[in-house]
């Protein structure tokens, strides 16, 4: 399978997939920590992280995925909803939150 | 060093070759890697959030993968600038 079918299959098949640096512990970079806030201020228990920086193919394929050149990446049901200004943006509208309640109902 | 002087440029430049001139931009971030942007254009209108940094990140082409290390960024609708009062 190649990249892009391989990032499709992850986040079609997850609820809420972050691609992010690092580690929800560990986040190698503030807009990656900030987004893993950001879903827990949102009352996500479970979501599931991915690393780009384990693996090349994924960190520059996910940039093509979602034609968006930047990390963190939140997708929820498969469909792209932005980096970690969107996120911000919408947890303050309280947009995240509705979006996320209804995919853990 | 990449000041936030020329990153407003770049910016300016990118949307003036869209073909969509912004009405507003400002950038601010002094260390070189690290920008906050408003941007304000009526390119923006009737697009979602993701659409219009899409846009910016158009607009700043390979610059984003190479000179620009992290940029965050809010964009506006001329209405929805006006709307904020023009501040933030």
């Amino acid at each position: 399978m190649d990249t892009q079918a391989a990032i499709k299959e992850l986040v079609t098949s997850n609820p809420v997939v972050l691609y992010m640096k690092g580690s929800p512990k560990f986040p190698q970079c503030g807009f990656s920590g900030l987004a893993v806030q950001i879903l827990q201020a949102s009352g996500v228990k479970d979501f599931v992280a991915v690393d780009v920086l384990a693996d090349p193919a994924v960190r520059e394929g996910i940039k093509v995925y979602a034609n968006w050149p930047t990390i963190p990446q939140l997708y929820v049901k498969g469909e792209f909803i932005g980096g970690a200004d969107i996120m911000r943006t919408m947890y303050e509208q309280g947009e995240l939150q509705k979006l996320l309640a209804e995919v853990a109902a | 060093m990449l000041s936030a002087n020329e990153l407003k440029t770049y910016i300016s430049n990118g949307f003036n070759a869209l073909g969509q001139p912004c009405e507003h931009i400002e950038v601010r971030g002094d260390d070189g890697q690290h920008f906050e942007a408003i941007v304000v254009s009526a390119a923006f209108t009737g697009k979602n959030m993701v659409q219009q940094h899409q846009l910016v990140y158009q607009a700043l082409g390979d610059r984003m993968r190479s000179e620009i290390h992290a940029l965050s960024m809010r964009t506006f609708t001329p209405e929805a600038w006006q709307n904020a009062g023009k501040r933030i």
